[in-house]
Formats: C-alpha cells, structure tokens, sequence
C-alpha cells in the first residue's frame, strides 16, 4: 500500500516511526531543563507584574483616559486568534479527508487549546478588579443578580468557554490510542499514569469505530464554534459607538484574520518541532508548501478586507471616522500601520506568491511576519479609535508601561513553554494516525477513512 | 417620576473651572498628583472644554462644560456585564461602584468620555482629605466612576420633601456645579415639569444636545446662540 502512494509521503517504518515519535518522550537532555528554566523565568517575570499591578493598582500600566483599552485587550484578540490554527484548520483538513494533514492536526489542535487558554487569561488581567472576575458567571446568587446577557463581554465569556471545551475534546480524543502505544512503552509510574490516560484502549475495532464517529461528529461541531468565537470577540468592538469600530464588516474580518495568524503560528511551531525534534523525515517540505499556499490565500483575503474597510470609511467620509483614518494612514500609527500591511500583504504575498522562494525558510519568515502583522492589526483597531472619539478635546496617545510589556512577553513565552512541556508527555504528531495514512489495515482503518480514497490527493 | 435633567447656557459659562472644583469637593473625587494628571489619570466628572473657532486674528475662544450626559439611551449601560452601568427610574445613568468590576467597557462606549477609572485608592493632596463628604463613598482601586447629577442631594431633597408631605420644588435641588456656576450657565431640575426652569430652558431654541447624530438621547442640553 505505500508504494501506491506518493514519493513524498512515504514514512519510515512502523517500528522507526515508533521510536522517532516516542523518543521526545523518553529521552530527555539536559537542554530541555535549561529551556524550560528560562521560560518558566519569563513566565514567572510575567506573573509577578500581574501581582505588581494588582498591588499597587493599575495605575502602573499605560492605560490612561480616554484609552481604556491597550495591550491586555490586544493580546486577547491576538491570542483568541492564534487559537484558530488548530482546531478549525486541523477540522477543516480532517473533513475533507486530506491525507497530509496527519503529521500536523496535533501541533495545530494543541495550538488552540494553549492559545486560548493565554487569550482566556487577559479578560481577567486586563480587569480593574480581577478577583471578582467570577460576576461574569451565570451562577443563582442569593441576591438574584445574573450576569448583563445583553454585554458583548458575557458573549465571550460563553463563547470562549464553549470554545475551548470543544478543542479539549477534540486534541484529547484522537490522543488516546497515542497514550496506549506510549502505556505499551514504558514502565513504573509513567506505564501507570498512560494507563489511566489511554482509558483502557485495547484497539478493538469497535472502539476504533467509535472514536472515528466522535471525531466526524466534534469536527463537524467545532468549526461553527470557532468561527462564533471570533465573530462574538470582534462584536467587542463593533457593538460599541466608537468611530471605525461600528463596522459591519468586522465579524469575517476577525475570523479570516485570526485564521490568518494562526496558520502563520502553526507555521512557524511546526519549523520549530521539526528542527529541534529532528521530525525532518514526518514534518516535510511539502507540508509547509500546503500551509504556505493557505496562508497565502488568507493573506489576499486579508487584504481584500482591509481595503474594503478602509475604501468604505474615506468614502463615507464620516467626520470622527475620518479622523481615525488618518491618524493610521498619515499620522501618529501611520508607521505601524504601514508596517502592518508590508508584514500581513506584501511580505506573504512575495515569498509565498513566488514558488522559489516558498521552501520551509521562506514560510516561516512570512509567518514571522504575518504574527507581527496581526498583532499590530489589532492594536491598531483598539488604541487609535479610542484616542480620537467624537470631541477633540478628549483625544488622547497610550504608551505601554513595563508591567503591560512583561505580561505581553510571558505570554509569548507562556506558549512556548506549554507547547515544550506538551511535547515532553504527549507525542507531537499522531503516532495512530501516521500509521493509519500509510499503512491502512481492516483492524486500523476505522471504515470512514477506508472508503474516502480522497486521503491521496494533495491539495 | 421625575427626569432629572440640566441646561447647559454656553453663552453665559466664562470657563472659571468652579463647577470642577465644586464638584471635586462634593464628589470625594481624589486627586491624582502632578505625575499621574501628566498620565492621564486625573478624574474630572465635570470639564470645561476650550475650543477655538475661526482664523487668526479673529479667533473666538469657546467653552463647553461636559459631564455625564445622562443619555435616555445610554451605549454604556447594555455592555456593562454586571449591571453596575445602569438606568434609574428618575432618568439617571447610575453606577453601582460595588458591582463594578473594572472592564471600562462602559467607557469606551461612552462617547462623551464622561467615565474615568480609578488607577489607585484614593488618596487627596493635603490637606483636602479633611473636608471629604459624608454622604459620598469612597471608589476603591479599580472602578469606574461618573458624574452622578449630586445623586445624593437628590435623594435628600427628595426624602426631605417626602417627609414634608409636598412635592419636591424646583430649584431646591442643585448639583454641586450648578449652585457653584457665578454665571449661572447651569440650570437642573425635572424635565417632567413643564413648568421648572431647566425644561422651559430645554425648550428654548438655542437648545441642542451633544453629539446628536448617535442617539443617545441625553438629559443634558446645551444652550448657545446660532452660528452667523
């Protein structure tokens, strides 16, 4: 059967494939310690500025009137962003059957789980007062008060949470035949803990019948979740009268930009893994070509809704929107929003568009940028519009303190250190699923694969 | 039920900044320090807007008073997720420091930027902090925090009239700003009464409201003789 398929995907064998996966798991040099310290630092750096600010007030971060809204609030959109690399990427694949996606699903559907856990956290950073974060919950009180159903924040906070249980059952599913192969590797207290993990897997094909019919029916379920996350984070912006926020054109705009930046993250992660795991011979070039084909893709859909949103607000010419327009197009964030376009359009669109220059270097440089990109994107849609509502004498500049820069930075090292020590316990590409792509057998291939030949092609 | 409501005559306010320094004393609002005013941080739930129209020479310097608008239909009221932004039956935007929890969700929508938050606890230049006023609480560290149009002289006033058996009289009530005002450039009273000063004065066609074009529809009118 391998034969049949492509040069490109053929994989080592079963037994290597095995030890290639397993190895991250069961030999552990002195290197990882050392990463793991230093993240883990950045990250305790990031927690001890949160307690700062929440010590001495929040009059140590640059928030100030009339901006009220700065990084914390960007790096929640960002991160609610990057979290759609995963699961709606790794749902969007798995239901079209493309048979390159089974190296990939997993280091993207742990994306989501990590990256929404982080965006989770800056509603509650970001608050005045977050020890009673928890009055955004629909709990009966004995004084009757429930939540404010009508605020864009109580959304999230539903979205968000129905979000991430969603992506937490899709990674954990497909990872219980992986936790058996490892429970069949190892002894002591970690055969134990794979053990309980692997929830008594044997691989009879009931059982592989049933996690396939769970997998179809939470892929199916969890893209119009995804895409209601980032509608109901960007009607955030767009419920509120504030100049360029009242958009109609904001819900898509969030969702193809957040898938936008989440390819570009699961690009880059993936470039990582297979460096440092030495995964060259699972995470192939040819991956990366695909991932940079959809990233280019988004990147032109990007830029269509960019241009359709700028194109519509200078036609209107509406006073107090015009004045956010300049202010990104000429003035003050004129260099940031410059840089934006050249690292979100130009930038993808010349290494990506150009078939030389998309090798696995080139992909990662444009996710580089494409991150950079939509980070700034969404600071760009909060700060200038909240520092030139309608009276001008109320406008106002932000600048970022340290507390603010430090959490931004943790967060980043946040990620890294969730996705090292995940890499540590699970193994990173779906040992079940290579296995099953490149050797299917009546007892592996549960029977939805086994007819849907449509695996084969590369798209 | 009464509207509570103000006129706001621009044609009479000099821009003294006393309705500011009135309402610092009656309010309990603290005061912030040089460094964080610098920062932005300073709270004024009343400010005097300086606006210059026309070229030079003939420049014409302007002043508009802006406080909470009191908007009938408030953007800061349906995002607030804890109802601490929240309407009264007498047409006041009321906000409830104890339930606020500090998303500032409220402010951003307030087109006005009539919400500031407070960056620390209070504290007040000396020697200030002696004159603070007992029917006002304290904001701690973390809520937002408005101009409530002196909500606890209407409350008197009206538990006063209450306890008299008589309806409450127009002009027995008066915000801090407005008792301060030595123009007299602020007017409030009931809306509900055609009769009291502030609802002939919002009649009156000077009047107009902030921003009208966004719907808030406010309890606030501005007063100010046509442009020529």
């Amino acid at each position: 059967m391998a034969t049949a398929s492509n040069v490109t995907h053929s994989h080592p064998s079963p037994e290597r494939m095995s030890a290639d996966l397993l190895r991250p798991l069961l030999q552990t040099s002195w290197r990882f310690y050392l990463l793991v310290a230093l993240l883990g630092s950045i990250v305790a750096a990031g927690a001890v500025a949160w307690v700062t600010q929440m010590f001495f007030g929040f009059g140590i971060s640059g928030i100030r009137w009339p901006i009220y809204w700065g990084f914390y609030v960007t790096n929640f959109v960002f991160w609610i962003g990057i979290s759609h690399a995963g699961t709606l990427i790794s749902a969007i694949l798995r239901l079209v059957n493309a048979g390159w996606r089974r190296p990939v699903t997993r280091c993207a559907e742990v994306i989501t789980a990590f990256a929404l856990m982080i965006g989770a956290m800056f509603p509650i950073i970001h608050l005045g007062r977050p020890w009673l974060a928890f009055w955004l919950f629909p709990y009966s009180s004995e004084r009757l008060i429930w939540p404010n159903f009508r605020s864009p924040l109580v959304w999230d906070f539903f979205a968000i949470n129905t979000y991430l249980t969603g992506s937490m059952l899709f990674l954990l599913l497909p990872m219980i035949p992986d936790f058996a192969v490892v429970r069949d590797k190892t002894t002591g207290l970690r055969h134990r803990i794979y053990r309980t993990l692997a929830l008594g897997w044997r691989g009879t094909p009931k059982q592989w019948h049933r996690l396939e019919s769970a997998m179809s029916i939470m892929a199916v379920a969890i893209i119009p979740v995804a895409v209601s996350v980032h509608t109901i984070v960007s009607f955030d912006f767009s419920m509120a009268p504030v100049p360029m926020w009242q958009s109609t054109i904001f819900g898509p705009y969030f969702v193809a930009g957040a898938i936008f930046s989440g390819i570009a993250g699961l690009i880059i992660a993936m470039a990582v893994l297979r460096k440092v795991l030495r995964l060259q011979e699972y995470l192939l070039p040819l991956h990366f070509e695909n991932l940079g084909k959809l990233l280019l893709v988004m990147a032109l859909l990007w830029g269509y809704f960019v241009f359709n949103e700028r194109l519509v607000t200078y036609y209107g010419n509406e006073p107090s929107e015009m004045t956010v327009f300049w202010q990104t197009q000429r003035d003050n964030y004129a260099p940031l929003y410059w840089t934006m376009v050249i690292c979100n359009f130009v930038l993808p669109l010349i290494i990506l568009g150009i078939r030389k220059f998309r090798t696995i270097t080139g992909c990662v440089i444009a996710s580089i940028g494409v991150v950079i990109g939509m980070w700034l994107e969404r600071y760009l849609i909060i700060v200038p519009s909240l520092g030139h509502k309608y009276l001008p004498y109320s406008f106002g500049s932000y600048r970022p303190q340290p507390a603010e820069i430090t959490i931004t930075v943790a967060t980043f090292a946040a990620m890294c250190l969730l996705y090292v020590l995940f890499a540590k316990v699970v193994p990173i590409i779906s040992i079940w699923e290579m296995k099953a792509g490149d050797h299917p057998s009546p007892s592996l291939i549960p029977p939805a694969t086994e007819h849907h030949k449509l695996g084969e092609l590369h798209l | 039920m009464a509207q509570w409501g103000m006129a706001v005559d621009l044609d009479r306010c000099t821009g003294c900044g006393a309705c500011v320094t009135a309402c610092h004393a009656e309010n309990n609002i603290s005061t912030v320090g040089d460094d964080q005013a610098a920062r932005g941080r300073a709270k004024h739930w009343i400010r005097v807007e300086r606006y210059w129209e026309g070229e030079y020479p003939d420049v014409r310097l302007k002043f508009r008073p802006v406080m909470c608008q009191q908007c009938n239909n408030a953007p800061c009221e349906p995002v607030c997720p804890t109802y601490a932004s929240h309407h009264t039956e007498d047409g006041l935007n009321a906000q409830v420091y104890n339930r606020c929890i500090g998303t500032r969700y409220c402010a951003n929508a307030c087109p006005y930027n009539a919400r500031f938050f407070d960056f620390f606890n209070p504290s007040w230049d000396k020697p200030l902090q002696l004159q603070l006023n007992p029917d006002v609480s304290l904001r701690e560290v973390g809520v937002m925090e408005k101009c409530t149009f002196c909500v606890q002289r209407i409350k008197g006033a009206t538990i006063q009239a209450k306890a008299e058996s008589r309806p409450v009289r127009d002009g027995e009530i008066q915000p801090a700003c407005a008792q301060s005002c030595p123009a007299q450039a602020l007017v409030f009273g009931d809306l509900q009464d055609p009769e009291s000063a502030v609802s002939r004065l919002t009649r009156s066609p000077r009047g107009e409201v902030l921003l009208e074009d966004l719907g808030t529809r406010p309890n606030v009118t501005y007063l100010e003789r046509a442009q020529s």
